[in-house]
């Protein structure tokens, strides 16, 4: 069974022109995608494309000027607002792309502990601290105190303590040094091995490659292929669609700039 | 053409060096890249360099001399987040023309749509604003681009055509580039030579 279902999903915005007249602004259009339990599920795509507004979709977090059509479901149910709202930070977690989201006011140890929804809370914190390799220490000070990829790692400990099946990870690398990079992938691969499910939201090709089981390529709010993660490699001619070939083939590890544009 | 900072040092807010002794040249024509872990200061140095920011200690010099505050800035600076980088009123045109008017095969080499240019900035997308900031920033009279993570936030194929472009003109017109990025590959793919932060200090 599938862990996430989504069926012919569109999102379009509502605005008003300066004479007041309703316009609609499609944003996704028709997407269907599935999300096995226990999979990482990579979501690429430019910036503009769509992928972080089909995150909040799912959580149940779209701006309220937003106009959701299609189907949802979890576990087999359609997953309502109702039940987003009580399966959020439960079952579905979000490990936002900020490490701003923290409290800057409680101390880390506080913050994680206060996830745990089953067990000695202190003893869980302890305990994702060890697996993500946070020193002990780390948990008494405040968010200012710790450095970037530190702050990181507590985010992701909140999630992993919560237990949620599906976690959502929202750009979680742009702008971190390579070191810290790959600390945050390997974290989720070793968060899939304990039984998460992970949609990777992210425009790093080779991070989504490096992961993922599955990368779904988004391109202006339209699925253009859902492939595996073992076709990335060489020309990409394992590939079938020809913007997925051309994403691959500019990477600076790739062709570059001699490879083909993608013209729309 | 030479630009040359001479022992850069930049003191934080409490007091505290970021770097000291900074040392470094680049040459027309030349592009060099320079890469670092988060925090060690590149974006401080290229917004000194920029003169955007004072340096604490150290001086910049542009073939032996200071640059001058006033007129086009020779040496131009490209962030990572365009949207930081226009002011909010304006509508992408004038952005676009606020240091010189870029030509039409220079728009078209960038992709630049001229619908665009009516936009405000917040109806445009990153991609589309980066392109915009970088056009702005290609005027014949500057003579060193410093690209501070500039496709950082772009797709792929976004990046390869800015670059594309960007390495085109540089070469064209003998114009010297620093490059700043985590993406080692890109570097290695663009740059005459690639140094690292701490190598700097003298």
């Amino acid at each position: 069974m599938h862990l996430l279902d989504i069926q012919q999903l569109s999102i379009s915005f509502e605005t008003y022109d300066y004479r007041l007249r309703k316009r609609t602004m499609p944003v996704i259009q028709k997407l269907s995608l599935s999300v096995h339990a226990g999979e990482i599920l990579a979501i690429v795509g430019a910036s503009g494309s769509g992928k972080s507004l089909l995150a909040h979709a799912i959580l149940g977090l779209l701006p309220d000027n937003a106009v959701l059509s299609g189907r949802l479901s979890f576990e087999g149910q359609a997953l309502t607002p109702e039940r987003q709202q009580q399966l959020r930070g439960k079952q579905l977690a979000l490990i936002p792309q900020s490490v701003q989201y923290l409290d800057p006011l409680m101390r880390v140890g506080k913050q994680v502990e206060q996830a745990v929804r089953i067990g000695d809370a202190r003893l869980e914190r302890q305990k994702a601290f060890e697996r993500f390799r946070l020193p002990q220490e780390a948990a008494a000070k405040y968010p200012f105190q710790l450095s970037g990829g530190m702050a990181r790692r507590v985010l992701v400990s909140i999630a992993a303590v919560s237990g949620a099946k599906l976690l959502i990870a929202d750009e979680p690398t742009p702008g971190l040094d390579d070191q810290v990079a790959q600390e945050t992938l390997r974290t989720f691969q070793q968060m899939a091995k304990i039984g998460s499910t992970i949609l990777f939201i992210t425009h790093d090709l080779i991070a989504a490659a490096q992961i993922a089981d599955r990368i779904a390529v988004l391109h202006s709010g339209e699925l253009m292929e859902i492939a595996p993660a073992s076709s990335f490699t060489g020309n990409g001619d394992a590939l079938m669609h020809p913007y997925t070939r051309a994403l691959w083939q500019a990477l600076p590890q790739n062709q570059f700039m001699d490879a083909k544009g993608w013209q729309q | 053409m030479k630009l040359e900072a001479k022992r850069i040092g930049k003191l934080m807010p409490n007091k505290t060096w970021l770097f000291r002794s900074i040392e470094l040249a680049i040459h027309s024509g030349e592009v060099v890249g320079l890469q670092g872990e988060s925090g060690c200061g590149k974006s401080s140095l290229c917004r000194i360099i920029a003169g955007m920011d004072a340096a604490a200690e150290g001086e910049v010099l542009l073939n032996g001399q200071k640059p001058s505050k006033r007129g086009y800035q020779p040496v131009q600076l490209v962030f990572q987040h365009p949207e930081h980088a226009v002011n909010p009123r304006w509508r992408a045109g004038a952005i676009l023309t606020e240091g010189w008017q870029p030509d039409d095969l220079l728009l078209d080499t960038l992709h630049i749509d001229r619908g665009w240019l009516k936009r405000w900035p917040s109806e445009l997308s990153g991609g589309q604003l980066q392109r915009i900031c970088i056009a702005r920033a290609l005027s014949p009279q500057t003579k060193f681009l410093l690209a501070d993570e500039m496709t950082t936030m772009l797709d792929a194929i976004t990046q390869a055509q800015i670059w594309k472009t960007v390495l085109g003109i540089a070469e064209q017109r003998q114009m010297g580039m620093l490059v700043v990025s985590h993406d080692r590959p890109l570097l290695n793919r663009i740059c005459n030579r690639v140094i690292d932060f701490h190598k700097l200090t003298v």
